[in-house]
């Protein structure tokens, strides 16, 4: 059995518990922070068993990589404290079962993963992926399981994640490009902490997307405008990647205006919070977050998750946003697309 | 012996009458599991006049007629048992009135839930009525004459409890009139304060007498609905969250519901609930007070909303389409329930009746339940598919629904629109005096017997 790679020492020793310290949802000083992270290390009990809302955000407020979210999992498993109702979390396991109803293209060295998420098939499609669109795969076979991390159920992703890779070994493949952070955040992230060999390299489908823009530049038109980027919370567990959202709204000419909850202050679409915290907790956060785009003057929001989409497009759309996957911007950006207006 | 053919169609025209072999096949059947039986003639008239001049001469000649609307029922109510004339009203379509302060409309007796759905959309946006989830060309008069629920049944009971009058053909041929519409031109009452005589005919499934107008409460149509969906793993916490929900006095429909496929629904029970508003304001008041009523679920993990993100469209259509999913429709399946009337606090044990008959007739299985009147009771559907070229499944389906009849008797149910072999263990059931009442009332407007013979068989 796959087990969470996680150094004692590290915490011990860590000069600033940002982990705890900077969580949006749970109140710490430096010192209880500290001591609260050191419970969850030794095993003892901790408030954060019962507090954590699940963002992922700890992953990307620790620097010295000692995965305190996936550590939050394990400690809650081993006690059998759940995150959500138990109803709610083995609906998610059972909705993500492996049934046999994969669906691969034409993949050769490299494959185009779709994740367990309809929307990603179309979205993955186009100029942008001629080279690859043929080569998608789609199904639970291939679905990332990094969800059940929300639910505490580490061993899902233990049981699961090799399988999925296996199903890509299978398939011969070299490269994976991942149209959604969480598949990329698991190969690159999940996947080693637990120490499980990935036999492929992972491609986030942001690095494939600047990189065939500049192959494209002079198909470019910018499109001028002003847009709030919606984090989602699988984004945290690849930190490193945030910088390509802003480095892809340069390149076809969509500003995006400082704003209160970006970057590590970001919030999460909270639909995973209504499950775990309530509707207080979702309603409040989508409230702010949803206040502060339109506060900050823009007239698009952009999503990089579909999951995310689904959860605010409706609610932002009242407020006078446009909701737009920012791959429908890029295609928007190089006429392959028309650019929708909220009315 | 009177020329029956030409004598209907002295009364009805050359195309309003037939005997002609594929059309008496159509008849014959409905899409449940029951055997088919060939009527003799098929009319549609197109006027009362019309369908009392049939009536009358049926009459006469003492044969079987059977009112149909869109024979939707599936549990063959309007499979003509004994021969004789199946009247079509599908042709009788007309909303003759909509009184939009006194929230009513009048239609005659064939027009589709659909057709008034639209005239009301287009003519009185501000209106709707309580649109049963059944394809949009069932009957309004046939919903009502079988106690039918719909979208409003939540909030004001049956769709029969919201009829404001009607015009019948009685067996004998004398037109009648019941509720207001008896003493002048309003249709806003079907009895009160004058003795309620439409119990003559509400839930008699047409062997009383044949409708040709119905008036029918409309209700406001609020600009937004919206839908939450509760789940837990606990079937003996569902009348609980129910009564927590009805509580609140402000859902416009609650549904609860399990199934084991798709796999994300297996093991878990659900509750649908709807709720409207005229402003976002209104709806999010109405959200939260829902979550907060269900709080203590939440706390204890029993239960949780679940997300309705990509099912919203398909949870808000009206009428859905689901339940064609279920049947396999477009692939020749059909399905059949069982739909007893209960008290809400034996949810439990039917839910576990339903996964024991699946079992053990090797059926496929739905139940969804929706909340009558405030929470007073509940229509619990047990639903099993069948495949059409499976003769073997559709007998087992058959037996799976005649003991869960059995079962919903023995529990003090009543047996919703129940096929002739249910009503015949329903009344051998009741109260003998109860029984005695219906037998005076079924001899006096019916005494040649001639109304949807086969159903309701108190002699």
């Amino acid at each position: 059995m796959y087990a969470l790679k996680f150094e004692k020492e590290i915490c011990a020793t860590c000069p600033s518990p940002d982990c705890l310290l900077k969580c949006q949802y749970m109140e710490f000083d430096k010192d209880e922070a500290h001591q609260e992270m050191m419970k969850l290390v030794n095993g003892e009990d901790s408030r954060v068993l019962t507090e954590c809302v699940t963002c992922y955000a700890c992953e990307e407020y620790c620097r010295r990589g000692n995965h305190p979210y996936y550590l939050i999992g394990e400690r809650r498993e081993e006690k059998g404290i759940l995150t959500a109702p138990r109803a709610i979390t083995n609906q998610w396991i059972n909705m993500t079962a492996m049934q046999g109803k994969q669906m691969v293209g034409e993949v050769q060295d490299t494959a185009l993963s779709s994740c367990l998420i309809p929307e990603l098939g179309m979205l993955g499609s186009g100029k942008l992926f001629e080279d690859v669109a043929q080569a998608i795969t789609f199904g639970a076979e291939f679905m990332c399981p990094a969800v059940h991390t929300h639910f505490a159920k580490m061993s899902v992703v233990k049981e699961r994640l090799p399988k999925v890779i296996d199903h890509f070994r299978q398939l011969g493949v070299e490269k994976v490009i991942c149209l959604h952070d969480e598949c990329y955040g698991t190969y690159t992230s999940i996947a080693p902490a637990f120490g499980i060999e990935v036999p492929f390299t992972p491609i986030y489908y942001m690095d494939f997307l600047l990189e065939k823009l500049n192959e494209m530049k002079d198909q470019i038109t910018p499109l001028n405008i002003r847009a709030a980027y919606q984090r989602p919370c699988s984004n945290r567990l690849i930190p490193q990647k945030h910088r390509l959202v802003r480095e892809i709204m340069d390149l076809i000419g969509v500003e995006l205006p400082d704003r209160t909850y970006q970057d590590e202050n970001s919030l999460c679409c909270a639909e995973i919070l209504r499950a775990v915290s309530g509707y207080r907790l979702a309603n409040d956060v989508q409230q702010r977050n949803i206040d502060d785009m339109v506060e900050c003057g823009a007239s698009y929001c952009v999503f990089n998750c579909p999951a995310c989409q689904s959860t605010l497009s409706e609610k932002v759309a009242k407020r006078g946003l446009t909701p737009v996957h920012i791959i429908d911007l890029c295609k928007a950006a190089i006429g392959e697309k028309e650019l929708e207006v909220t009315a | 012996m009177k020329d029956i053919l030409r004598s209907l169609v002295d009364i009805l025209g050359e195309r309003g009458v037939s005997n002609a072999a594929e059309e008496l096949w159509f008849y014959a059947r409905d899409p449940g599991v029951l055997e088919a039986h060939f009527p003799d003639y098929v009319v549609a008239p197109e006027t009362t006049e019309q369908v009392r001049q049939v009536v009358r001469l049926a009459n006469e000649e003492k044969i079987p007629i059977v009112p149909m609307g869109n024979g939707m029922a599936l549990t063959g109510l309007v499979i003509p048992l004994k021969g004789g004339i199946v009247m079509d009203m599908k042709r009788m379509n007309r909303i003759l009135e909509v009184n939009e302060k006194a929230r009513y409309a009048v239609v005659e007796g064939g027009t589709s839930q659909g057709a008034l759905k639209a005239y009301l959309q287009d003519h009185h946006p501000q209106l709707r009525h309580s649109l049963p989830d059944a394809p949009p060309t069932t009957t309004i008069a046939a919903n009502v004459s079988l106690h039918g629920q719909g979208r409003l049944t939540q909030q004001y009971g049956f769709n029969s409890d919201m009829v404001t009058g009607l015009e019948v053909v009685l067996p004998t041929g004398e037109v009648c009139k019941i509720g207001s519409p008896s003493l002048g031109p309003y249709w806003f009452s079907k009895g009160p304060t004058l003795p309620d005589l439409s119990g003559l005919f509400l839930g008699w499934l047409g062997t009383t007498g044949i409708f040709t107008k119905v008036g029918l409460k409309l209700y406001p149509n609020k600009k937004i609905r919206d839908v939450e969906i509760f789940v837990t793993d606990r079937v003996d916490l569902v009348p609980d969250i129910i009564y927590k929900l009805t509580h609140l006095e402000m859902l416009e429909d609650i549904n609860a519901w399990f199934q084991p496929r798709p796999l994300m629904f297996k093991d878990n029970y659900h509750i649908t609930m709807y709720f409207t508003g005229d402003t976002e304001e209104e709806v999010e008041f109405k959200r939260k007070m829902i979550w907060d009523s269900l709080e203590e679920f939440i706390v204890t993990k029993d239960g949780g909303f679940m997300g309705v993100g990509y099912m919203k469209p398909m949870l808000l259509e009206m009428p859905q389409r689901g339940i064609a999913a279920f049947a396999d429709v477009p692939r020749g399946g059909g399905f059949e329930y069982s739909g007893p009337i209960t008290l809400i606090e034996h949810y439990p044990d039917y839910a576990l009746k339903v996964m024991e008959l699946a079992e053990k007739y090797e059926v496929i299985y739905s139940s969804a339940a929706r909340v009558v009147s405030g929470g007073h009771s509940m229509m619990f559907s047990i639903s099993f598919a069948f495949n059409r070229a499976d003769a073997a499944m559709m007998e087992r389906v058959k037996k799976a629904l005649d003991e869960a009849t059995e079962f919903a008797l023995e529990k003090g149910g009543i047996p919703w629109k129940p096929n002739y072999k249910e009503q015949r263990m329903t009344l051998e059931k009741l109260d003998p005096n109860t029984l005695k009442l219906l037998q005076m009332v079924k001899r006096n407007l019916d005494p040649n017997g001639i109304m949807n013979p086969g159903n309701w068989e108190v002699s």
